[in-house]
């Protein structure tokens, strides 16, 4: 089912008996397997509303990506939280979709300065598992107003409603951007010198680190905004970080932005023979984890809070974290292991439990993805 | 603002709820005597009045589980209370509640540069928690103007903002972890001192849910490095239409300032009188400061006075020191109190598109000639947050009324245009009754299915957010339950 309209989607929610999975470009297939007919978004498209003096943007949950992502740069301006492309790492064809995005609450980079795609969400218009339309917060950029659902919907996966409209704030470009190198470092020492870097004044808008993979290990730190302004603090956090190691810089601004568009796309994982995790622990956790994986491949992101492994076919990660809170999503893997690990991290039972809750009040028929999630 | 009839079946079994928790807390935490519980009677919607059954001040997450888990089983309604500054009545009682304060739950737990987070229990007040961490040159980012007073709690509870939000965002963009407890006192953790909560987003959700799903007694907050600098430039022009140009011309420009505050002429008028800060007299007046290295300072100011300079401003005043600076914001921040030395007033907080800002402004022109009562406007303009102070006389029979009155237009008349009711104070009861106006039936059943979920029998802070009618069916459970 394609639905043309707000309207017709609601028609097809309501009158639907048996489950239905919820699609927008179909590029990001994360989650347990789900059996169902498709319900795709796609036919819903088109930007509605854009105010670059209010940093505001207004579009259908169908729209693509790209025509958001043109719109903005029109007026030297960028969706901040620098959302990934799961095209490349998960073999997926077709045009990612801004509901996508926000449905998964699909985050780059940048996280570690601007905050989560969650976190630019101003509103949401959505349907309920009933069939019923509902909007929360608008496209103000501060709003209190009742309970913030929209920070509920964001990352809820189509199991809670779905998206027809959504509202972002976005913020202006930047000028031009500097990466800095540490060559070198292992583990516990890059997660040191990263978070030097995020706990300095000089605004790192990006901190990875890319294990000796036969060319030596690299730890990068992005630095943005006007030029002058961009040299100095390059220039200051080397000196700052210079008991760290060797350190050189990119100062080609297309150069750099190749490093981090490939690093936010997790570029060298694609052909990798292994399932695909995804792990979100306190930085200084995630230096220990990453020693003690046994990846396959594995790099940090996030100052070392975010860490993208590759482990042999139905390991289970999680096991290997012993306890350390953060939670682990299965990101790439056959069907079968997908159903066996589950996608994602078990919850605490009391979580568990609001969570079914709210699942059986806004989905009582049990239709929208059943299963994705839990 | 009308509050629920209390329950006549809890209000006479006072003695035997009050000795039941007193067997859970200390006896100085739990106060039950009528001429202290008056203490607790209001918070700083101060026009609204009423002592709770009783007031109970636990030390621990435990004790607040055991003081949750009785007033379940007794059927008490409880109303969660930070440092008492709201603005909207968040932390008003009824006769038959029990107030649950967090003032004794003031510890930072732990303090981790490396991780760059502080947990704190939540009755701390928001600048010590920045206090906390000062020495090592970082602070906690969201800054209410309450801030001395106001307690983390009730920063989560209402996701309170501050002046420098459009850069550092507000409490939900800064908070990574809590531990709540529900109304049967089960205790849980969200998130914790990592990036993302995994699951659904419950952090987000119980972030502004305005104490209506738990208590929230822990909380792991982002702590930021502070910048280099911060430098503020002022400038005046002759109309709110002209000033509201200069400031989507700057943002459309890439410059994100820190903060962006407008000042209209009745509060330029006031604050020069009150603190001869050497404003210039104009009808609308823009501070806008930004932060960074002194090359980026420079670069930034450079360019905003760039922009302002084609909007042919009356003044256009920038810093050299820290002196300077300082006299700018003086006036700033004193508005309040200077506007408060003239008559008692109220304070709105309705936020509105950017670009809806000249009509607005003329609206609320009209709307106060209409009602016959004064309005100044200063507020945060770069995200549109208003901050409209109605004056009244508190003592004049039918003000009080004509004010209400006067500030449910300005708030219609918000959501009119594109926005809501209220962006960063809370609805509590002082816009409860407007959300008619803002939400469709379904989307408050919506909102109100999911207090269902936490909180089945609607005992945490029940007369609040919702308007008194649409939640009416549901918090007559409670009673029939008790």
């Amino acid at each position: 089912m394609t639905p043309n309209s707000e309207a017709e989607l609601a028609d097809a929610i309501a009158s639907a008996k048996t489950p239905l999975r919820i699609m927008g470009g179909g590029t990001r297939p994360v989650g347990n397997p789900v059996a169902g007919e498709v319900l795709s978004t796609s036919g819903l498209s088109g930007i509605e509303l854009y105010e670059p003096g209010a940093l505001t943007i207004v579009a259908k949950a169908g729209t693509p990506v790209d025509e958001i992502e043109a719109a903005l740069s029109k007026e030297n301006q960028r969706l901040a939280f620098e959302p990934m492309d799961h095209r490349s790492l998960l073999g997926t064809n077709g045009t990612p979709t801004i509901g996508g995005i926000v449905a998964a609450n699909v985050s780059g980079p940048r996280r570690v300065q601007s905050g989560a795609c969650r976190d630019h969400m101003l509103g949401v218009r959505f349907v309920d598992g009933t069939g019923t339309i509902l909007k929360n917060g608008g496209r103000v950029m501060k709003n209190v107003t009742g309970y913030d659902l929209v920070k509920l919907l964001t990352g809820s996966y189509g199991t809670l409603g779905v998206l027809t409209e959504v509202s972002l704030k976005v913020l202006p470009k930047t000028d031009t951007q500097a990466t800095l190198m540490i060559h070198g470092l292992d583990f516990p020492q890059a997660v040191k010198a990263m978070s030097a870097a995020l706990g300095s004044p000089y605004e790192v808008s990006a901190a990875a680190h890319m294990p000796d993979m036969g060319d030596g290990a690299v730890t990068m730190l992005r630095i943005e905004g006007f030029e002058q302004s961009v040299a100095y603090r390059a220039e200051q956090l080397a000196n700052e970080l210079a008991t760290f190691g060797e350190i050189t810089v990119e100062t080609d601004a297309g150069k750099s932005a190749k490093i981090w568009t490939a690093s936010r796309d997790v570029a060298g994982f694609e052909n990798a023979d292994g399932d695909v995790w995804r792990i979100s622990v306190k930085p200084t956790d995630g230096a220990t984890i990453a020693a003690s994986l046994g990846a396959d491949q594995l790099f940090m992101d996030w100052g070392g809070g975010l860490i993208w492994a590759v482990m042999p076919k139905g390991t289970d990660l999680r096991a290997r974290m012993n306890g350390t809170p953060g939670h682990a999503t299965l990101i790439r893997a056959d069907e079968a292991t997908r159903a066996t690990l589950g996608t994602f991290h078990p919850e605490l039972a009391p979580v568990a439990k609001i969570s079914a809750g709210l699942r059986n009040k806004f989905d009582p028929k049990g239709i929208l993805n059943p299963g994705l999630m839990t | 603002m009308e509050m629920p009839a209390p329950n006549a079946a809890v209000l006479s079994k006072k003695a035997k709820i009050v000795a039941r928790l007193q067997a859970v807390l200390p006896p100085s935490a739990v106060i039950h005597e009528e001429a202290e519980t008056r203490a607790y009677e209001c918070d700083a919607l101060s026009a609204y009045r009423c002592p709770p059954l009783a007031a109970v001040l636990p030390s621990s997450t435990e004790e607040v589980s055991a003081v949750l888990k009785i007033c379940h089983e007794e059927g008490v309604p409880v109303v969660p209370r930070g440092s008492g500054t709201s603005l909207a009545g968040g932390a008003l009682p009824t006769a038959d509640s029990v107030i649950l304060g967090v003032a004794r739950l003031n510890d930072v737990i732990e303090t981790d540069y490396e991780n760059r987070v502080i947990k704190v229990q939540t009755g701390r007040t928001n600048l010590s928690v920045t206090g906390a961490v000062e020495e090592e040159d970082f602070f906690y980012a969201p800054d209410p103007s309450s801030q001395l007073a106001c307690a983390i709690a009730g920063n989560i509870a209402m996701n309170s903002g501050g002046a420098h939000c459009l850069k550092y965002g507000v409490t939900t963009n800064n908070l990574l972890g809590v531990t709540l407890v529900m109304m049967d006192g089960t205790i849980t953790e969200l998130g914790g001192a990592h990036l993302d909560a995994g699951g659904l987003d419950l952090l987000g959700l119980i972030c502004g849910s305005e104490g209506q799903l738990g208590v929230v007694t822990e909380a792991t907050l982002r702590i930021l490095r502070k910048p280099e600098g911060a430098r503020p430039v002022l400038m005046g022009f002759d109309s709110a239409e002209i000033a509201g140009a200069c400031v989507s011309d700057i943002i459309k420009a890439g410059v994100l300032p820190v903060a962006i505050e407008y000042m209209d002429k009745k509060v330029i008028d006031v604050v020069e009188n009150y603190a001869q800060a050497g404003y210039p007299t104009c009808e609308a007046l823009l501070i806008v400061e930004v932060e960074g290295a002194p090359a980026e300072i420079d670069e930034q100011l450079g360019l905003i006075t760039q922009i302002a300079r084609k909007h042919n401003p009356v003044e256009l005043r920038e810093s050299t020191s820290s002196e300077e600076a300082a006299k700018i914001w003086l006036g700033r921040k004193s508005a309040f109190g200077a506007m408060g030395q003239l008559n008692d007033y109220m304070c709105l907080d309705g936020t509105i598109p950017v670009s809806s800002l000249p009509y607005v402004l003329r609206r609320i022109g009209e709307l106060s000639a209409e009602h016959g009562l004064e309005v100044g406007n200063v507020f945060h303009a770069g995200d549109g947050n208003m901050h409209p102070l109605i004056l009244f006389d508190a003592n004049k029979p039918g003000d009080l009324e004509t004010c209400e009155a006067l500030g449910a237009d300005i708030l219609r008349l918000c959501v009119e245009v594109g926005g809501c009711l209220t962006g960063e104070h809370g609805v509590g009861i002082e816009k409860r009754d407007l959300m008619n106006d803002q939400f469709a039936p379904d989307d408050l059943e919506n909102q109100m299915a999911v207090k269902d979920v936490f909180d089945p029998t609607w005992l945490l802070n029940p007369a609040k957010v919702f308007p008194l009618a649409v939640s009416e069916r549901r918090r007559a459970l409670a009673i029939a339950a008790e």
